[in-house]
This record gives C-alpha cells, structure tokens and sequence, in this order.
C-alpha cells in the first residue's frame, strides 16, 4: 500500500511539474469538439441529439492521445527498467501510474464535459448522466489504453498503432456512456448504464495491469 | 499417444506429420465444399420470401462461423505460447490472424451481397454486422501489431497477450452491441431466425461448414508450413527439404 501511495505521488509530481502536457488533452478535446458544430452546422435541435455522441467519442480519441505517452518517457530515462527489476509487484506499481493517470487527464475531461455539453445545447437533465457516465467511463478508458501503451511502447512510433489496438475494446464502453447521456435525454432512467459501466471498471481495474505488466515486460526484453 | 503430441511442439516433426495429414484434410474440404456447395445451389429448395438469393447463405454462415471460432484458435494458441514459450503455439498464432481476418471479410462481404437484395441495402448497422465488424477491427490490431515489431518473438508474445485480451473482451463487445441495437430499434430488418430453417436447408448448409472448417485447417496448416520453412531458413532439416533430400 505504501509502495502504491509512493508511486502514485511520485506520478503526480512529475505531471504537476509539466503543466503544459496536461492541458494538452484538454484543449484537443474542446477544439474537436468545437469542430462540430463547424461541421454539421448550428442547428440547435441537430446538435442536442449529436451531443452525447460526440462528447463521447472525443472523449475516447483524447485519452488514447494521452496514453501514448503513458510509460514512454518512463521507458527512456530508465524508470521502467527499475520498475520491471524492482522487487514490488509490477501489478501495483502499473495500477498506481494508471490511477495518475486517470487524475491527470480522464478526471479534467469529466469536469470539462458539462460545460462542452452547454455549448452543444444538451437537455439540462441530461448533464448527470453525462458527468457520471464519463466519471465512471473515463477509468475504464485509461485502463485499456494503458494495455495498447504498454505493448508498443518498446516501438518507436506508437501514436496511431494505439488507437488501432485499442479503439475495437472501447465499444461497449462508447455504447453504455452515450446510452446513459441519451437516455437521460429522453428522460428515462440511466442508472443500470451506469452500473454496467461500473463493472466494466472493475474488471478493467482488476485485470488490465496484468495485461499491461506483461505488455511492459515484452516491450522491454525487445 | 503422448509423445505424438510433444512431437508436434518441434517445428521439423510438425512440418513432416502436418505433410502427411495435409493432403487428407484438403481433399476431404474440397469434396464436403463441393458436395455442399452443388446441393445447396441446384437442390435445396427455393426459399418462400427471399427466392434463390438465400442461397448465399451456404458460403454467408460457415464462413462467420469460422472467424469467430477463429479469434478462439488465435487466443487459445497465444495463451499457449505465452505460458510455456512455445515455439510451435506461436507460429500457429501468427498464421490464424491473416486467415481469421480473411474469414471476417468474407463474412461480411457475403452479407453485404446478400443484403442487398433482401433487405434493399448493402449495409445495415444490425448488431451481428456490428460485432463482426469489431471482430475484424480485432484481427486487424493483431496483425498490425505484430507488423509494428522488428523482433518477431517479442512480436509474437505482445501479440498473445492482445488477442487474450480481445477473448475476455468479445463476450463484452457481443453482449453490449447486442443491447445496443436494441435500445435503437431499428425499422423493419429481421434477420431470419437459423434455428426456425428448414431440414432440407440445414443438411447443405452442414456440408459447407463442415467443409469451411477443414478448409480453413487447410489454409491454416499451409501457412503455418510456410512460416516454419521461413522461421527455420537456417537450420539443417530447412535446407536438406530445399535441396529435395528426404529423411
């Protein structure tokens, strides 16, 4: 427990030390997001039953951008290796940086999208379903992008290799997160959406750093 | 019996013992494809609503069949190689990919066609179509995983642990678009119920999975032999097959 409050301290001083890296995903989301109404056109009523999809599949696009970057910098300087020889379980340390993670860029996202949701004129009742769906949501995403970053992070470009991997696994995460928000739209209960996505994280939680501790270990013995 | 199996963990012994199978299982495909393929299109009785285009079905169903079973084959094979560092277990996981991912398309495909004219669209964002799609998505990643790595063992080895993670992930993807498309409700397609079909379909239709099943033995035996002579270019029993000597 001390080793993953130490490792999970240790990750938020390195983001809280490159201030700029984690606004980044911030702004690709709200740019993107502002791309659509550009696109589709303003339409009020066109956008409202857009929103939800939209935020979602932003949501997805922005924390696979930022997972590229999850264990590279890592990698070269050498960290990983004293992770992968170090005597704590790889398990605890991947699941720390993974939590660091999600506090750097999938929680910022979820406090974001209200506001993204304003701007696309999404029904007011709708707005908890959205925050609550991308609270939940947004672990689970991290989770699996860590498994895409962690085996192609012994490669040198692994930006869009990520999204190719990772993109199949986030379905039933987009379905169950835009569900709820468009749910909520209609005025019909959301919880059991919710749920779902909850259990989703779990099992993401429990099973997805053994994917990537193994993914780690491979990309290093290459 | 046992020590039959441990010889197929060496690449030489599995490249003799699948030669001598091989051309068992090809013939038997092809006959149980011709056999099938001859009775669905000329015998089988015309389908009430859909008429003759139905018959599509013969090539549509064995070959979804087999690229889910695939993904299976693919995962089981990776699970193996990682667990006991099998060189055999990692061969036959990089050879089903390319096949399985064929299979996909030919699914797809063959339903688009038969699409088309039952239903009036190529296309149609129905939850088997859907989950296909994702299952192609899948094979796509392992294949262009593997091609992203210079080291082929580390290659083969990330690419087990992601096609395990796609197995614990295809129930999830299976159940989820299933919900999906029915909260959506969509107009007025209905795919036709394959328990509800007729005996005098069925029967055909057993041919030709059955047949698609050795076929894609087949196919997989035969890149897997090619992978080996590749894998194995420098050992001696390699160079002895190329210079025609035989042990």
């Amino acid at each position: 427990m001390n080793f993953f409050i130490a490792t999970l301290r240790r990750e938020l001083q390195i983001s809280a030390r490159r201030r700029v890296e984690l606004t980044n995903p911030l702004f690709f989301f709200l740019m993107v997001v502002a791309m659509f109404p550009l696109g589709v056109g303003p339409d009020p009523t066109k956008l409202a039953e857009l929103a939800p999809g939209i935020i979602w599949i932003v949501a997805l696009l922005a924390t696979l951008l930022a997972a590229d970057g999850l264990f590279r910098t890592d990698a070269e300087d050498g960290c990983l290796e004293q992770l992968l020889v170090s005597h704590q379980p790889l398990y605890v340390s991947v699941l720390a940086k993974l939590c660091a993670h999600w506090l750097v860029t999938g929680l910022p996202l979820t406090l974001c999208a209200p506001l993204l949701g304003l701007m696309l004129q999404l029904p007011s009742p709708a707005m908890t379903a959205l925050f609550g769906s991308l609270l939940i949501g947004s672990g689970v995403l991290s989770f699996l992008a860590g498994i895409g970053a962690g085996l192609t992070v012994g490669l040198a470009r692994g930006g869009m290799l990520v999204s190719l991997l990772i993109l199949p696994l986030y379905v039933p995460v987009l379905i169950f997160g835009s569900g709820a928000v468009q749910a909520a739209g209609r005025g019909l209960p959301f919880e059991s959406h919710l749920l779902i996505l909850g259990a989703m994280l779990l099992l993401a939680v429990c099973l997805s750093p053994l994917a990537i501790a193994a993914g780690l270990r491979i990309s290093m013995d290459n | 019996m046992w020590s039959f199996f441990h010889k197929l963990g060496s690449p030489r012994w599995f490249y003799q013992i699948s030669g001598r199978f091989l051309p068992w299982i090809s013939v038997t495909a092809v006959s149980l494809l011709v056999v099938g393929t001859i009775w669905g299109l000329a015998f089988a009785p015309e389908d009430f609503k859909q008429g003759n285009s139905y018959r599509i079905m013969f090539v549509h169903v064995p070959t979804a069949m087999v690229a889910l079973v695939g993904y299976y084959v693919m995962a089981a094979a990776g699970a193996v190689s990682l667990i006991w560092r099998m060189k055999m277990a990692d061969v036959v996981m990089r050879s089903c990919a390319p096949i399985g991912a064929a299979m996909t398309f030919l699914a797809l495909l063959s339903g688009a066609i038969w699409g088309k004219p039952t239903w009036g669209t190529w296309w149609v964002w129905d939850a088997r179509i859907t989950s296909m799609l994702v299952l192609l998505f899948l094979y796509l990643g392992v294949i262009a995983l593997y091609e992203a790595y210079d080291n082929k063992v580390a290659a083969g080895r990330a690419c087990a642990v992601l096609s395990l993670v796609g197995m614990v992930n295809i129930p999830i993807i299976y159940k989820s678009v299933d919900w999906w498309y029915s909260l959506h409700q969509p107009a007025s397609i209905k795919l036709t119920e394959e328990s509800t079909i007729h005996s005098s379909m069925l029967q055909p239709l057993l041919f030709t999975a059955a047949g698609f099943y050795l076929f894609y033995a087949t196919a997989l035996l035969l890149y897997i032999r090619a992978e080996l002579v590749f894998r194995e270019q420098n050992t001696r029993w390699v160079r002895d097959l190329a210079l025609g000597k035989r042990d």
